[in-house]
C-alpha cells in the first residue's frame, strides 16, 4: 500500500506527532539521564569515599554490598518503568497515527 | 577445608557425555534450522520470527560469555567486592540499549546496523567506514573467546590446546553456515537456559552450606580473611580511569555489532523492547548469582587454592562445583562453559559475516543492486572465511596475555559504533562526511591509545612507563568520536540528509514502512 507524501508531511508537520516525537525523547532522554547518574554516583563514591562504602551496617556487612546489587535492580527496574510507559502510552499514540494512517 | 583436592585437568566424563549431548542437540537443530534457511532475511534475521521473549534469551546468551562467568566469579573470589564494579558496568549499558537505540533500530535497519546508520547519508562512504568498526569490534572479541576457548578447554578436558580451538571453530562454522541467525538464535537460548541453571543450582548448592543465608556467607569470607573482601579495595585507585572504563562498558554494550543485530529477528518495535527487558532482568539476575559464586569459593574453596590452578581466578567457579557438587556437577558447569563459549562465537561470526557480505558485497561493492540467492552465497562464504579467521586467530594468539582485547573491543564498540549510530538515529543535522570522520576517528583513537595505555605499553610491551596514562581509551576516543562528528557534520551541511531525516520519522517513530 502506498501511502500519499502530502499525508506524511502533513501528519509529520501536524503538532500532534511533534508531541509524540517531544514525549518519546524526554522519557528516553530523561530515563538515561537518570541511569547514567544513579552508575557514575556509584562510581564516584568509589573513587572518592570507599569509607563510606566500608561503613558497616552489620557484623561485617558493609553498606556497599545492598547499594552494589541495588545498582544492578534499579537498572532492571528503570527498564520495566520504561516498558510500561511504551507499552500503554506510546504504543496507544502510535496505534492511533497508524490507523490514521493506513486505514485512508 | 585446605586439603581440597581438584580433579580438574583430567578428562571428566561426565563432561564429556553433556557436552557431546549439547553438540548434538544444537547440531539437530541447525540440520532442522537449515531447512528453513534460504532467503537472506532467513539467514541474518531468522524471517523476524523470534518472539521478544525469546530474543530475550538470545541476547542474554550472547552477552554472558565465558568471561563474564568464570572471569568475574575468579575477580570475587580473589578480590572480593571489586569483582562487583565489573559486573554493574556491563549490564548498565543494557538500559541504554533500551532507551535510545532498540526501537528505532529495529523500525530503521534491516539486518546490521550500518543499515541505520546509512539510512539517509551516501551509502558507499558509510558502510565502509561502519564496517571498520564492526569488523574491528568483531575481531578482537573473537580473539579473546578463542584463546581462552582453548586455554579452558586444556584446563577442563586435558584435551590439547590445536584441538579444541579447531573444534569450537567447526561446531560454530556448522551452526552459521548452514543453520543462519534461527540455528545461532536457539544456541544461544539453550547456552542460556544451562547457564542460568547451572548457576543458580550453584548458588543454591553454595547456600545451603550458610543456612541459605548469604550474610552467614559474607561474614565467613570477612573472618577467614579480611573486612576489606566487602568493601572497595584498589580496582579504582585513578577516579578518571573508573569513569573511561565505564564509558567504555556502558556505551560499549550498546555498539556490538553482534548485540545491535539481534533486534533484528524480532517481528516490530514492541518485541524489541521485550527484549531488552527480558535480556536485562537475565543478566542482572546472572551477574547476582556471578557474585555469590565468587564469594562461595572465596570461603569453601580458599583463595590460596583459586590463585595456585589460574593466577586470574578464571577456574573459582568450577573448584566451587567441585568442591559443593562433587565431579558430575563440576563436569555439569564445565561443559556449559564451553557450550558458553561456543554460542557467543557462534554469535560473533553471523555478525562478522553479515557486515561482509550485506554492508561491503551488496551495498559497496554491487551498490546494492544483488538477488538474494546471490547475497545468501557470499554470505555463507562470508561465514566460512570468518570462521577459519577464528580458528587462525585461535592458534596465532596461543598462550598470549589476550584479556585487554575484551576491554579493546568494548572501547572501539564504544567509540567508533556508538556514536555514529546515536547521532544518525537522533540528530538530524549527522552528515556523510560527519558520519566517517566520526568513525574512522573513534576506531583509530582507541586502538593507537589502548597501545600506549599501561594495558599494552608496560604489561605486554615491558617498558617502564605508558605513554597515555588511562588504562582504558573510551573517555578520549568516545568523546573525540562525538566532537569530530559534530564539527564535520556542521562543516559540511548536507540537505538530502536533512529532509530524509524529516520523512523517515513516520518510520522511526510508528515502525511505517519498518522491514
Amino acid at each position: 500500500m502506498s501511502i500519499k507524501s502530502e499525508d506524511v508531511k502533513n501528519i509529520i508537520s501536524s503538532e500532534k506527532f511533534k508531541k509524540l516525537v517531544r514525549m518519546r525523547t524526554t522519557v528516553s532522554l530523561s530515563l538515561t539521564i537518570i541511569m547514567l547518574s544513579v552508575y557514575f554516583g556509584f562510581i564516584l563514591l568509589i573513587a572518592f569515599n570507599k569509607e563510606f562504602l566500608a561503613t558497616k551496617i552489620g557484623e561485617h556487612v558493609t553498606i556497599g554490598l545492598p547499594i552494589g546489587m541495588g545498582v544492578i535492580v534499579f537498572a532492571w527496574i528503570l527498564t520495566g518503568i520504561y516498558i510500561r510507559w511504551a507499552n500503554n502510552k506510546y504504543d496507544n499514540s502510535v496505534k492511533e497515527f497508524r490507523n490514521q494512517i493506513l486505514n485512508k | 577445608m585446605d586439603t581440597f583436592q581438584t580433579t580438574l585437568g583430567q578428562a571428566n566424563i561426565a563432561s564429556i557425555i553433556i557436552f557431546f549431548a549439547f553438540v548434538v542437540l544444537t547440531l539437530g537443530i541447525t540440520y532442522w534450522a537449515a531447512k528453513k534457511t534460504n532467503t537472506t532475511t532467513e539467514f541474518y534475521a531468522a524471517d523476524r520470527s523470534i518472539s521478544g521473549l525469546k530474543n530475550g534469551w538470545a541476547l542474554a546468551g550472547d552477552y554472558m560469555s565465558a568471561a563474564s562467568f568464570l572471569g568475574i566469579a575468579g575477580m570475587v573470589a580473589l578480590k572480593g567486592y571489586d569483582g562487583l564494579i565489573y559486573s554493574i558496568g556491563f549490564l548498565v549499558g543494557w538500559p541504554l540499549v533500551m532507551f535510545l537505540i532498540a526501537e528505532p533500530l529495529r523500525n530503521l535497519g534491516k539486518f546490521t546496523f550500518a543499515d541505520v546508520v546509512a539510512f539517509r547519508l551516501q551509502q558507499k562512504p558509510v558502510r565502509i567506514a561502519s564496517s571498520i568498526g564492526s569488523i574491528l569490534t568483531i575481531v578482537f572479541y573473537l580473539i579473546a573467546q578463542m584463546v581462552g576457548a582453548g586455554s579452558l578447554i586444556t584446563i577442563l578436558f586435558g584435551l590439547p590446546y590445536e584441538a579444541a580451538v579447531i573444534i569450537v571453530g567447526l561446531v560454530m562454522i556448522a551452526y552459521v553456515l548452514f543453520g543462519g541467525m534461527l540455528a545461532t538464535t536457539w544456541v544461544q537460548i539453550i547456552k542460556a537456559i544451562l547457564l542460568i541453571s547451572g548457576a543458580t543450582f550453584l548458588v543454591i548448592l553454595t547456600l545451603a552450606q550458610f543456612n541459605f543465608n548469604p550474610v552467614t556467607l559474607f561474614n565467613q569470607a570477612a573472618e577467614k580473611y579480611s573486612d576489606a573482601v566487602l568493601s572497595p579495595g584498589g580496582f579504582v585507585t585513578n577516579p578518571w580511569d573508573a569513569i573511561s572504563l565505564g564509558l567504555a562498558l556502558i556505551l560499549g554494550t550498546a555498539g556490538l555489532p553482534h548485540i545491535l543485530m539481534r533486534f533484528f529477528t524480532v517481528p516490530d518495535a514492541k518485541q524489541a523492547r521485550k527484549s531488552v527487558f527480558v535480556a536485562t532482568g537475565l543478566i542482572g539476575y546472572f551477574y547476582i548469582l556471578t557474585f555469590i559464586i565468587g564469594f562461595g569459593a572465596m570461603v569453601l574453596v580458599g583463595q590460596d587454592i583459586i590463585s595456585g590452578i589460574d593466577k586470574g581466578g578464571n577456574m573459582a567457579a568450577l573448584l566451587l562445583s567441585e568442591s559443593v557438587g562433587g565431579q558430575m556437577f563440576l563436569g555439569f558447569i564445565a561443559a556449559v562453559a564451553f557450550a558458553t563459549i561456543l554460542a557467543v562465537v557462534a554469535g560473533l561470526t553471523l555478525s562478522g559475516a553479515s557486515t561482509l557480505s550485506h554492508d561491503l558485497y551488496v551495498s559497496v561493492f554491487k551498490k546494492g543492486k544483488s538477488d538474494e540467492a546471490g547475497e545468501v552465497k557470499v554470505a555463507k562464504i562470508a561465514t566460512l572465511a570468518i570462521g577459519i579467521l577464528a580458528i587462525l586467530l585461535g592458534l596465532l594468539f596461543k598462550g598470549q596475555n589476550v584479556a585487554f582485547t575484551v576491554g579493546l573491543a568494548f572501547a572501539i564498540a564504544s567509540s567508533a559504533n556508538f556514536p555514529s549510530l546515536v547521532l544518525s538515529i537522533l540528530w538530524k543535522k549527522f552528515t556523510t562526511k560527519g558520519a566517517v570522520a566520526s568513525i574512522i576517528t573513534g576506531a583509530s583513537m582507541a586502538v593507537i591509545l589502548i597501545i600506549f595505555s599501561p594495558t599494552v605499553w608496560v604489561d605486554i610491551l615491558k617498558n617502564e612507563e605508558a605513554i597515555f596514562p588511562l588504562k582504558n581509551p573510551a573517555l578520549f576516543s568516545m568523546v573525540a568520536s562525538f566532537v569530530v562528528g559534530v564539527v564535520v557534520s556542521l562543516l559540511t551541511p548536507e540537505e538530502e540528509a536533512q529532509n530524509k531525516f524529516e520523512d523517515e520519522k513516520l518510520r522511526t517513530y510508528l515502525g511505517i514502512g519498518a522491514e
